[in-house]
C-alpha cells in the first residue's frame, strides 16, 4: 500500500508538470519543467526498483538534457506563438492512448512475479551475476559484461552523434543559394567580402 | 474494475505519454516538440521499468540473503541504453533547432513552412529567368 501511494502521488505529479508543459508559453519556464519531469520520473524509477536508471535519468535526463536545451534558448527567441488546441492532433492523441489502453489489458498483472518477463532468462542473469561475473549489481554485470558489446555500439551512437551536432553546427551544410540572397540583400557585406578577394 | 486495479501503473504511464505525444504532433515550436519527445520518451522508459516490478521485491542488486526477491533487472539494463541514446538524439534535435533559427530566423514549423516555399519559388526563378 505504501508503494501504491507513494507511485500514484509521483505520476500524479508528472501528469501535472507535463499539463503545465504543455500550456506554459515562456521556453525557459518549459525548459524547466522538463528537468522537473526528468527529476520526478528518477524519483519514481526508485520506488519501482530501478536504481541504476534513476541516478542515469536524474544526471543524463534532468542534467544533460537541460543543459543542452538552456544552450539553445541562449541562441533562439524564448517565447511561444500562443497556439489554441489543435483538434485533430488531439484526437490522434486521445484514440491512440484508448488504444493503448484497451491493449495493455493483456499484459500480466503490474507487480506479478509469476509474468513470463520474470520467469524466463532473467534468473539465469541474476544467479550467473554471483557465480560467473562476481559483480553484486546485477544491472552492472549485464551491462557491462554480458552485453557489453551492445554497451559499445551505445558508445558509437553517442560519438555518432557528437559528430552530427559538430557538422550541423560548424556550418558545413548551409546551402548556398540562401548565402548569396543574402549577400545581394546587404551590399556593405559584399563590398568586404570583394575586398578580401582582393587582397587574397 | 478488477482490470484497472491490476493494471493501473500502465494507464497512468499511458496518459502521460499521450501528452508528450500530442506536444509533439501539435505545437509549432521546435523546443516544445523536443521537451514534449522527452516526455514522450520518459513515458516510454517508466512503462518497461513497470514491466520489470515485483511486488514486494528489491532493487536487482545482490544482499547475499537467499530468501530475497529481486526486481526484473533487464527492462533496467534496455532502459539505461534508451536514456543515453535519447540524449544523443536530444542533442542532434537542438543543433538542427540552432541551426533553422540561423538560416530562417524562426523555430515556428508553421512560419518555416511558408519561408521554405518562398525560398524555393526565388530558386526557381532565378533558375529560369534569362541571365
Amino acid at each position: 500500500m505504501g508503494m501504491f501511494t507513494v507511485n500514484a502521488f509521483l505520476l500524479l505529479l508528472l501528469a501535472i508538470i507535463a499539463v503545465v508543459a504543455l500550456r506554459v508559453h515562456q521556453l525557459f519556464a518549459l525548459v524547466m519543467l522538463s528537468g522537473a519531469f526528468s527529476l520526478t520520473a528518477a524519483a519514481q524509477f526508485v520506488v519501482l526498483d530501478a536504481v541504476d536508471v534513476a541516478f542515469t535519468e536524474a544526471a543524463v535526463g534532468a542534467g544533460i538534457s537541460t543543459v543542452l536545451a538552456l544552450a539553445t534558448l541562449s541562441l533562439v527567441p524564448r517565447e511561444e506563438k500562443p497556439h489554441a488546441i489543435a483538434p485533430l492532433p488531439a484526437i490522434i492523441a486521445v484514440a491512440a492512448g484508448v488504444l493503448l489502453m484497451v491493449s495493455i489489458g493483456d499484459l500480466p498483472q503490474f507487480g506479478a512475479a509469476d509474468a513470463p518477463v520474470h520467469v524466463h532468462v532473467a534468473p539465469d542473469y541474476i544467479s550467473g551475476s554471483a557465480e560467473k561475473i562476481g559483480v553484486p549489481n546485477v544491472v552492472t554485470s549485464v551491462l557491462a559484461s554480458y552485453r557489453g558489446y551492445d554497451t559499445l555500439g551505445e558508445t558509437v551512437v553517442i560519438f555518432t552523434a557528437a559528430i552530427a551536432v559538430l557538422l550541423i553546427l560548424a556550418g558545413w551544410t548551409r546551402a548556398p543559394y540562401r548565402r548569396e540572397n543574402e549577400d545581394r540583400n546587404s551590399q556593405s557585406t559584399r563590398n568586404i567580402e570583394d575586398k578580401a578577394e582582393d587582397a587574397g | 474494475m478488477s482490470e484497472i486495479a491490476a493494471h493501473w501503473n500502465y494507464y497512468l504511464v499511458i496518459i502521460l505519454m499521450m501528452l508528450g505525444f500530442y506536444a509533439v504532433i501539435a505545437r509549432g515550436n521546435m523546443v516544445k516538440k523536443m521537451v514534449g519527445l522527452n516526455i514522450f520518451q520518459t513515458s516510454v522508459f517508466m512503462l518497461y521499468i513497470s514491466v520489470g516490478k515485483i511486488n514486494g521485491g528489491t532493487a536487482p542488486i545482490l544482499t547475499g540473503d537467499p530468501a530475497s526477491v529481486y526486481s526484473n533487472p533487464l527492462p533496467h539494463v534496455l532502459i539505461l541504453t534508451a536514456i543515453v541514446v535519447g540524449v544523443a538524439t536530444t542533442a542532434v534535435g537542438y543543433a538542427l533547432i540552432i541551426r533553422i533559427y540561423e538560416s530562417y530566423g524562426t523555430i515556428e514549423d508553421d512560419e518555416l513552412a511558408v519561408l521554405i516555399d518562398s525560398d524555393e519559388d526565388a530558386c526557381e526563378r532565378a533558375n529560369t529567368e534569362p541571365a
